[in-house]
């Protein structure tokens, strides 16, 4: 049998391979989707208040929100809970939705020994290794091949896992973005590639940074499966991830998801954001906001009232701003501390203990 | 509860707003990312927005007034009705907060600006230690100072900065007589300038820019008045003779094979004792009313010091042998090198004997020692071709040149002497006599 | 004890971790059905397969960055760069990603894996295939960088990288693959950060690492025949250094060069150099010296790239002037230069 790793016999035709797959799931329960709700509010809350404690400059350096976005996270936390997940600078919501705490997220922003990186990340580093969440990174697209190796070693290590990389659409623009996207393909890996299209590279809008816009078309030239579709709604979101990782863990290689979305604040805290056309976050807010359409289907579908909502905004009120309290309450990092991040310590034995007799040496 | 709400940090590098213009109205109700005001910053016009949800209960501070970041320009609160006078009273008793730049720095924690330096204990390495916590050796810090296994602390030598070896071997001055003040007890330039004089360099020093001082010894000061006081007093001719000396050379050389250690100097002082017997007139001295002419032959022998010379007595000598000349000239000189000498033993001789043959000096002339007539100067003891009875030959010869006080001989007396001297010198059985 | 290539020394670590450990694996361009492009590799796909070794497209960032995800997920990969000159366009999977990971994941995933392949001058290659990369990836903390003169240090020093388990930059030379040296039947690594003295001498230090050791040997020798006796080290790693090993020997001789490929402008010499008058201030004699690439991109010509690394005329004439004597070869042109 062919080792799952090696090129096809045939070479790829160049198709336009969507992801056919139905939804798997069944549809979320009440308590699934007010779940759901509950994590993209919390994200939404906490991430307001980093925005507060920023103008207060109690976070400090570089600091990119996820407002807007929420539904993309929770949506794909919710069918790939148990997978890897790597992401880009933009992470709080990533993290939060994979299952780091509100604490350790805000203690982290706050540089404090507390956080979830023990305060040496900051704001693009977030990383939580008990909940497979493999990081935040602050170079464009530089993560994208890393993921190819997560899910490299995923399958060999015969986990029945793929790995979940998120990036933006200005990321699909970058060498390394492309490059994993072939080596990927080639050797079939377990890779779910989510570009969050949220209309903005930095401060360029998505038609002045590409010819095309649909960032799933990248897939078409590598002959890998594709899919675009709208993230407002996080039910869908939740849904079409599930036939993506479906789709990669069956062996037939990696899927490139385009998930639309919007972000409704700057690139950065430091960006006004001013390139926008006047009304466009507000159309969106109003339309497609991912808060107000969960709330609208767990009433609608779920029966819920409002008053029932309200007990869980109160609820993570209450979660964002003991995050808040805790971050501040929390020691800085101790400096005696600076020296233990330089190297990993050796676990690893360095004796020397081989059986060479399956290893001798082949003279020539 | 009611919130103040401060003139945010909308930029990094923001230090004071001015709030352009109030986009909501006291009462009004506000929702997280609403625009609450705009506010032109080093930068440019920001919208300023609220992160929690509420109303807007007070304006603090009104369109067009500039303030630092950080100060209360409004109080927000969750219900419109909220009673927020105490919050109000106590923003116009507190003092308006300074800008929020500086109040970072004091909040910042406390960053160790270097690593405790450690002198190190013992050999090696010293431990890399950071915040008392011994580091990896892995990780690349420069230690402090590198000490060899087994080194003391200066490792043997004296610790000097390079400039400042060169400073004092331009100053002539000797490291190992300097104290270091730099680190470790380092020799700097600093400390060759301020270096006392008695880090002077006794090796030669090398050409020094400024010249070097040094007071006159009690020896010096001695010397230089007595032989001053002869030049201008004495008038004196000099002499030269050139004598053959192998068969000097060869009685010294019977002398040895006899296991007699007997220097060509010891003979000389013979020589020249029992030729001033032949011609006592020599062996005298210049005196204001008369010429002494003395009855007893007590040879000055001059021996070199580092700080001046000194000419020990031989006492009697033209009545001494070969053996007691040599033994008493050895121990007179070893003992004036020592400075060991006592007066009587370099006082009250009547004829000098300066030799600088062993220092290769082919001949020279003396200054009279005072108060005697003459002295003679001794010239190297060298091979030269010499034009004998039997033709040219390569012969042992020496110059001997000696120096008169005009008062006391005569050029005719002088010479007179030297054919003694010449006679015994070339005649080395003589010597016995 | 076997005479091995330094190409095959390096296969026979690589094979005996791939026995040992399930999670090593070896990839990079050609490694596989080409059997290596400079047959470092030759034979291992026939012995552990196309999930162990494997081959890539021509694509380094890709495949480097592929390495430090497989690494974070716990499997020890081997990155192959044909070239360190391909580095470059991995560099930033190297330094951003490989060097940072563990500081920034605030210690919850380190990186076991080795970049590795030839590096340096590899003769008229031309300007972009002649890099030496040293002090670019020693330069960033969290970096292991390791390089070896002969097939023993090869081995045991390939071995020892693999097994750490932090990221570790493992420097080779094209034009000493082939070159014959005895290895020890006996399994054994050498611990990274560890010098070796090759030559005890008490006049002078020569530091040096990689194949310019060899070099430095023929020069050492020719400085015996004139009465000058230089102690040759070979750092073999560069991060770790091994301090101790240079102040212990500088302070004994007092006198110090450092040769290395790679330019002399901010290169690792400097480092040293600076780091023993730091450090060894009171035991120095003369100026540390450096003899390294001028800094010159590589023209391709014979004439003119023979000019451009180190040399023996260049060691001898840096030797010489710690030594305080005059070098003929000062005066020859050619080093006109500060060697």
């Amino acid at each position: 049998m062919k080792p799952e790793s090696a090129p096809p016999d045939e070479p790829v035709e160049s198709l336009d391979r969507l992801l056919r797959l139905p939804d798997p799931l069944p549809p979320c329960t009440r308590d699934e989707l007010l779940g759901l709700y509950r994590q993209m509010a919390l994200i939404r809350r906490v991430e307001e208040l980093a925005a507060k404690a920023y103008t207060q400059r109690k976070i400090l350096g570089f600091c990119h929100l996820y407002i807007g976005q929420e539904s993309v996270a929770v949506g794909a936390a919710a069918s790939t809970s148990d997978d890897y997940w790597i992401t880009a600078y933009r992470d709080h919501g990533h993290a939060m939705a994979k299952g780091v705490s509100a604490r350790a997220m805000m203690a982290e922003l706050f540089g404090k020994r507390t956080g979830a990186s023990q305060g040496q990340g900051g704001s693009m580093h977030i990383f939580d290794k008990s909940v497979r969440f493999m990081g935040g990174y602050g170079i464009v697209g530089a993560h994208v091949p890393m993921a190819n190796g997560i899910a490299w070693a995923a399958r060999a290590r015969e986990e029945e896992r793929v790995c979940v990389c998120f990036f933006g659409d200005g990321a699909a623009n970058q060498g390394a973005f492309f490059e994993a996207l072939c080596l990927a393909e080639l050797y079939r890996l377990p890779v779910v590639f989510i570009c969050e299209n949220n209309g903005y590279a930095m401060g360029t809008p998505l038609h002045r940074q590409s010819a095309v816009t649909d960032m799933s078309l990248r897939a078409r030239g590598v002959g890998m499966t594709r899919e675009q579709l709208a993230g407002w709604d996080v039910q869908r979101v939740r849904q079409r991830v599930a036939a993506a990782r479906q789709h990669a863990l069956s062996g037939q290689g990696p899927v490139l998801l385009e998930i639309v979305t919007y972000r409704y604040r700057g690139h950065s805290m430091s960006d006004p954001a001013k390139y926008r056309p006047a009304g466009e976050l507000e159309q969106v807010r109003e339309r497609n906001d991912p808060l107000t359409l969960t709330r609208r289907d767990l009433q609608k579908d779920h029966g819920l009232d409002d008053a029932a909502i309200e007990a869980v905004l109160a609820s993570v009120e209450e979660e964002a701003d003991d995050s808040w309290a805790f971050a501040e309450s929390s020691a800085e990092p101790d400096p005696a501390t600076l020296y233990d991040f330089v190297y990993a310590p050796q676990t690893t034995s360095l004796a020397a203990d081989t059986d060479l007799s399956a290893a001798r040496p082949q003279e020539s | 509860m009611a919130e103040i709400f401060e003139m945010p940090q909308a930029s990094p590098t923001m230090e004071k707003g001015t709030i352009l213009a109030w986009h909501k109205s006291e009462g009004d109700a506000l929702s997280p990312q609403d625009v609450i005001a705009e506010v032109e910053t080093d930068k440019a016009a920001m919208a300023i927005e609220v992160f929690d949800a509420g109303f807007l209960l007070k304006i603090l501070v009104a369109a067009g007034e500039e303030v630092p970041a950080g100060t209360p320009i409004a109080i927000i609160g969750k219900s419109a009705d909220e009673d927020f006078s105490a919050l109000l009273a106590s923003t116009s008793a507190a003092p308006k907060k300074e800008a929020a730049a500086p109040k970072k720095k004091e909040e910042e924690a406390p960053t160790p600006t270097e690593a405790p330096a450690s002198e190190p204990a013992g050999p090696g390495l010293p431990p890399l230690t950071w915040m008392g916590k011994a580091i990896d050796p892995s990780i690349m810090e420069v230690p402090a100072v590198y000490q060899a296994p087994g080194e003391s602390g200066s490792g043997g030598r004296v610790r000097s900065s390079p400039a400042s070896r060169r400073a004092a071997a331009e100053r002539g001055l000797d490291l190992d007589r300097l104290k270091g003040t730099g680190p470790r007890g380092r020799i700097t330039v600093a400390d060759v300038e301020g270096a006392p004089s008695s880090a002077l360099s006794s090796a030669a020093p090398l050409p020094s820019a400024e010249p070097t001082l040094i007071k006159h010894s009690a020896m010096r000061k001695t010397i230089a008045r007595r032989l001053a006081q002869v030049w201008q007093e004495a008038p004196s001719f000099t002499l030269t003779a050139k004598f053959d000396c192998d068969r000097l050379v060869a009685f010294r050389a019977d002398l040895k094979r006899a296991e007699r250690n007997i220097s060509p100097n010891d003979l000389l002082i013979r020589a020249v004792a029992l030729a001033l017997r032949e011609v006592p007139e020599v062996n005298a001295s210049w005196g204001e009313a008369e010429i002494t002419r003395h009855n007893s032959v007590h040879i000055g022998m001059a021996v070199a010091l580092d700080e001046g010379l000194i000419t020990p007595v031989i006492r009697d000598a033209d009545r001494k042998g070969l053996s007691a000349i040599a033994a008493e000239s050895r121990d007179l000189a070893t003992r004036a090198r020592e400075r060991k000498l006592k007066p009587e033993e370099f006082q009250g001789s009547t004829f000098t004997i300066s030799n600088l043959g062993m220092m290769g000096i082919e001949h020279f002339t003396a200054i009279l020692n005072p108060p005697e007539a003459a002295i003679l100067a001794l010239g190297a003891l060298q091979q030269e071709p010499v034009v004998g009875p039997e033709g040219l030959r390569v012969g042992w010869v020496m110059r001997a040149t000696m120096t008169c006080d005009h008062r006391v001989i005569d050029g005719a007396l002088g010479a007179r002497y030297l054919q003694a001297l010449r006679r015994i010198v070339e005649n080395p059985a003589l010597l016995a006599g | 004890m076997a005479t091995l290539q330094i190409r095959e020394a390096l296969r026979r670590a690589m094979r005996e971790e791939m026995i040992r450990d399930p999670s090593v694996f070896l990839m990079g361009e050609e490694v596989a059905h080409y059997n290596g492009a400079y047959k470092v590799s030759q034979g291992m796909l026939e012995e552990f397969g196309e999930l162990r070794v494997v081959d890539t497209p021509i694509s380094e960032g890709g495949f480097a960055g592929l390495g430090v995800g497989a690494a974070m997920a716990g499997m020890r990969p081997i990155i192959e760069f044909m070239t360190w000159n391909f580095s470059f366009v991995a560099i930033d999977q190297v330094i951003n990603s490989a060097a940072k990971i563990w500081q920034m994941s605030g210690g919850q995933y380190n990186i076991p894996m080795v970049f590795r392949g030839p590096n340096g001058l590899a003769e008229n290659l031309g300007s972009q295939h002649s890099t030496a990369v040293d002090s670019i990836v020693a330069h960033f903390p969290g970096l292991k960088v390791v390089t070896y003169c002969d097939a023993h240090d090869a081995y045991g020093l390939l071995k020892s990288a693999i097994r750490d388990d932090n990221p570790v930059c493992f420097l080779e030379s094209e034009l000493t693959y082939g070159q014959k040296g005895e290895v020890p039947d006996q399994e054994f690594l050498i611990p990274l950060g560890q010098a070796k003295v090759r030559r005890p001498g008490k006049d002078l230090t020569i530091l040096s690492w990689g194949k310019q050791v060899l070099m430095v040997e023929a020069a050492a020798a020719k400085l015996a025949e004139q009465g000058i006796e230089a102690e040759v080290v070979d750092l073999r790693s560069l991060r770790p250094l091994d301090q101790e090993a240079i102040y212990a020997s500088v302070s004994r001789t007092r006198r110090c060069v450092v040769v290395h490929e790679g330019y002399l402008f901010a290169g690792v010499g400097a480092e040293i150099a600076a780091r023993v008058q730091e450090v060894c201030f009171d035991h120095l004699d003369a100026p540390v010296l450096r003899v390294a690439n001028r800094d010159i991109n590589q023209p391709y010509a014979t004439v003119l790239e023979k000019l451009v690394g180190p040399s023996i005329d260049r060691v001898l004439a840096a030797a010489h002037r710690v030594m305080g004597k005059a070098s003929p070869a000062e005066s020859t042109g050619t080093n006109a230069l500060t060697p």
